[in-house]
């Protein structure tokens, strides 16, 4: 997805000791107090005692960061555990582990931004790095805040089995058991590769308004690719399952999904043609389509390239950008999806945001310097690549809601044209807004049916002038199912994205010329 | 941490991997210190200024292999850490290719200075940082009415690593990067806001290009977007700007790539010694290049560095092998990456080269796409002028340009004289004829 970096010239448990336990006084908020566990069951205490911080420790920080008149400071203390683990030539043959662990200090003074961050957690570390940050600013310092309330997080992503309980003896056979799964289906595979991956992060948060949240962020994903060779011919497809979910997701019903979509995009790709060059109707599957909505729409709406007067959208707030039957949001809240997340990095509530409702263009997506500009509430957009980054409004998962139509009129009305239904990777100018996105495999639609396959093809098209020119909307919403990555500033953040099937009558398909 | 203090740690991570079963041990041991000053429409928007540490540590033990990162570099925390990942190792499965690199490939490391550390690095000041910032964002602002909005950034970086491997191998390496950034966004005075930067990086902040001249640069790209449209599909000639070239040959980095070639997804497999790509077309890896920003003197595995000729008149002649992918393929490993990327150079620059078109589009940047390594066709999209008879005529976007890069290699007609020094691929402006495009 890969929005054109704006550093691409620059380049990607150790945890605190707990120290003893002082108690502390919480205004909770009354509902906290019942609130069922998150997938690992801590507290706000269990948070501070995981990062060893306290109340006492924290203030003395933000002391420090409001040293020099900054109008508000948050800490951001996170702690991430990952694992790959990958098998090539049939062998499970290589694993990987990472820790990562730190406290990212910002200070704001307006909309202007100070930003340090320190591996280490230790009182005098996070002071001087609070100082630094602090230089934001040149004034009388301010005070912090005397008492902290507990923001209860949502629970969009309960997993029954933490990653970091599932030892690698028993992700092991999961890797094997897929990659028999693929061979199986072919005498034809030369090669194969599988790889099983998992994430998990714990985050505190805490901000000079003297609200506390916190959230625990799993993610895991399973994928296959496999090449085969027939008649001297020579392709390779691939195929994954990503999102917030435990082990108990990859079930051996999904190991079979994976292992027949890798085969069937290898396969598909021996028939495949090259379409003619030009425009022409493109009817976009239900599904990871919704790459169109994230490059066409999606960073146009991000709120921080509004503010700047950068965007394409920055003039088109409550006017018509889309037939009526067009609704787009940008939602956090779904449960297990890659994109979905309880709080965003600055600790605010996730929400389902309306970019286009009914045609209509209806919000952006702040973060709280934007939402501060605008004098909006923030809508749970501002995010992070990690503690080393200060936040940005970014894309969670971005959908288009069901429409009137039914795929098969929508491929009925195309004489001449482009059926695209898998992708790998797209780009967008927030300015212009002229985007691309690259077809890994799709077919012809030839007199109103779906005929030939083809592959590896660039598409490209102008944000506003696409979205007006969708003229139908299936009723067969799909999510995307795999691992998206969003960048952005030099920051990647984790997204998903749907979409129904839908029909955009014309755009500029690469291909040959007759 | 300096240097040496980073040595005597890895030496002791590699004894404590040993005590705990390791046969051998990798350890790399990193720091940098990032500093960064932004400021957008006359005012500081943001300060940047952080230190982070990395620690690398590869196992070895029984024929059976791990890698594991971790931030964290107190004794007292690696200990477990170490244990854990030999303890982690024992349940893969064997895999005899998986070891250190034959300590022959170590030997011949050449003794010269690089100069890739800037020594005054220490005396820069936080107000002179802020100041090129904010003359950046100045001079882009006020360069043209039509600015809507602009930011200038400046940034520093200054990174030490040492890397110690059980087998013998000890490095350590130094870099400064110095950086200035401007980006306009304008109004077209038609509904549309075209967008474009310019940057420069250095090892030396002495040697940074003025900032006038960026935000100069950046503006003169902007304009030069007024007035984008889309021109009919059909065959063209292309002249690849000198900074984006690297788009076009790149596609051959996935597909030279031991681990492509081992695992039968590149289209290169078997064509060492065969023409690959038109006469004109010498590839050479060079890594001694004084302030080189991809100079080095030993590669990511410990491999001495050395001069490589990776294409020659068109002839593919070797790949990029590392160690682990050259016993699966029974060969002798080159290097898993390329340092410096340099051409034999032609005899004009892209103004000249313009003047030869008939027909074609001047590709200014890419757009997206990408390319399949078992194949080689790729698709991007483009942005570009459109030329015609010698003289550009209208600026060009929402194209494509689609094609087999074995077969555009062949319709590479003439390289520039121009390359393009602000990156470690100094390409010059490239010359193609009867290219794939669609549009209209």
């Amino acid at each position: 997805m890969d929005k054109i970096t704006r550093r691409k010239f620059l380049e990607t448990s150790a945890k605190g000791v707990a120290l003893a336990s002082i108690p502390f006084v919480f205004q909770f908020d009354p509902l906290a107090a019942f609130a069922a566990p998150n997938g690992e069951g801590m507290d706000l205490n269990a948070y501070f005692e995981h990062f060893g911080v306290n109340e006492g420790i924290i203030k003395e920080v933000m002391s420090a960061a409001l040293s020099r008149g900054g109008d508000y400071c948050d800490l951001f203390f996170q702690h991430n555990i990952s694992s790959y683990i990958g098998l090539e030539d049939k062998v499970v043959n290589r694993a990987y582990t990472s820790v990562d662990f730190g406290v990212g200090i910002r200070v704001l003074k307006g909309d202007q931004t100070g930003f340090s961050f320190t591996e280490e957690i230790s009182p005098k570390a996070m002071k001087l790095a609070a100082k630094t940050a602090a230089n934001i600013a040149a004034d009388t310092a301010t005070k912090p805040p005397h008492t902290f309330s507990l923001q209860k997080p949502a629970d969009f992503y309960p997993i029954s089995t933490p990653w970091e309980t599932v030892k690698i003896d028993r992700k092991i056979p999961y890797l094997e058991s897929l990659n028999e799964k693929v061979y199986a289906k072919d005498t034809d595979i030369v090669k194969t590769r599988v790889s099983f991956s998992d994430d998990t992060t714990y985050m505190l948060f805490i901000n000079s308004d003297g609200m506390i949240s916190y959230d625990y962020q799993p993610m895991s994903e399973l994928s296959a690719s496999c090449t085969v060779e027939k008649d001297g011919q020579r392709e390779s497809g691939s195929y994954d399952l990503c999102g917030r979910y435990s082990i108990e997701y990859f079930s051996p019903e999904n190991l079979d999904l994976i292992a027949e979509e890798a085969y069937q995009k290898t396969m598909i790709l021996f028939q495949s043609v090259k379409p003619e060059a030009g425009e022409m109707p493109v009817i976009l599957a239900a599904g990871s389509s919704g790459i169109l909505l994230h490059e066409a729409i999606g960073h146009g709406m991000e709120a921080d390239f509004n503010r700047k007067e950068e965007s394409i959208f920055a003039d088109k707030i409550d006017k018509k950008v889309a037939e009526s039957f067009v609704s787009i949001v940008d939602d956090g809240t779904n449960p297990g999806m890659r994109g979905s997340i309880n709080i965003d990095d600055e600790g605010n509530q996730s929400e389902k945001t309306f970019l286009v409702r009914d045609g209509i263009l209806r919000s952006y997506m702040h973060d709280k310097i934007s939402a501060q500009h605008y004098k909006v509430k923030p809508t749970g957009s501002g995010r992070r690549q990690s503690f080393r980054y200060p936040p940005l409004p970014r894309m969670r998962n971005t959908y288009m809601l069901p429409g009137p139509h039914t795929k098969d009129e929508i491929i009925a009305s195309v004489k001449k044209g482009l059926y695209a239904d898998t992708f790998t990777n797209g780009q967008v100018y927030i300015g212009p807004g002229d985007f691309s996105f690259y077809v890994k495999t799709g077919y012809l639609i030839e007199d109103g049916k779906i005929t030939k396959p083809v592959k590896d093809i660039n598409i490209i098209g102008n944000g506003p002038d696409v979205l007006s020119k969708i003229t139908m909307v299936g009723n067969d919403l799909e999510f995307a199912k795999g691992g998206w990555t969003c960048g952005k500033g030099g920051q990647s953040v984790p997204v998903s994205m749907g979409l129904p099937t839908v029909k955009v009558s014309s755009i500029t398909v690469g291909g040959v010329n007759s | 941490m300096n240097n040496k203090e980073k040595l005597e740690l890895a030496h002791w991570v590699v004894k404590e991997a040993r005590t705990a079963g390791a046969d051998d041990v990798k350890v790399d041991i990193s720091n940098s210190r990032d500093i960064s000053v932004r400021f957008n429409n006359s005012k500081l928007e943001e300060l940047n200024e952080s230190t982070q540490n990395s620690l690398s540590l590869n196992i070895y033990a029984n024929n059976r292999y791990t890698g594991h990162t971790t931030n964290d570099l107190r004794k007292e925390s690696l200990s477990a850490f170490i244990t854990k990942a030999v303890n982690m190792t024992k349940y893969l499965s064997e895999d005899e290719h998986r070891k250190l690199p034959n300590p022959k490939y170590y030997e011949g490391r050449k003794d010269i200075d690089l100069h890739l550390v800037d020594d005054k690095y220490e005396g820069v000041q936080s107000e002179q940082r802020v100041e090129l910032a904010k003359q950046l964002e100045d001079s882009g602002r006020n360069g043209d009415s039509r600015i809507l909005s602009c930011t200038g950034e400046y940034g520093d970086s200054y990174s030490e690593s040492v890397k110690v491997y059980s087998n013998g191998f000890e490095g350590s390496r130094r870099r400064t990067t110095f950086y200035v950034f401007t980006e306009v966004a304008m109004d077209d005075g038609n509904g549309g806001r075209p967008q474009a930067y310019d940057y420069h990086v250095s090892g030396h902040f002495s040697k940074l290009k003025n900032p006038k001249d960026i935000s100069a640069k950046a503006i003169e790209n902007c304009l030069a977007k007024i007035g984008q449209k889309k021109i009919a599909s059909g065959r063209y000639d292309m002249i690849v700007e000198n900074n984006r070239a690297s788009r076009i040959l790149g596609v051959l980095g996935g597909p030279m790539s031991g681990r492509a070639l081992q695992q039968r997804t590149s289209f290169l497999e078997g064509k060492i010694g065969t023409k690959i790509a038109s006469e004109l077309l010498t590839v050479t890896d060079d890594p001694f290049i004084i302030e080189g920003l991809g100079s080095r003197l030993f590669d990511e595995e410990g491999i001495a560095a050395k001069r490589r000729v990776l294409i020659e008149k068109g002839v593919l002649k070797e790949y990029n092998i590392d160690t682990y992918y050259a016993s699966k393929l029974g060969v002798e490993p080159t290097s898993g990456s390329v340092a410096n990327v340099v051409l034999d150079y032609g005899n004009r620059d892209r103004a000249e080269m313009i003047k030869s078109i008939k027909k074609g589009i001047w590709v200014t940047d890419f757009l997206g796409g990408n390319s399949n390594s078992t194949t080689g066709d790729f698709s991007f999209g483009i942005v570009g002028q459109y030329i015609e008879d010698g003289k550009i005529v209208h600026p060009v976007n929402e194209m494509n340009l689609s094609g087999n890069i074995g077969e555009v290699l062949n319709q590479l007609v003439e390289i520039g004289n121009d390359p393009y020094l602000n990156s470690s691929w100094r390409l010059p402006s490239l010359r193609f004829e009867g290219l794939e495009f669609s549009g209209v």
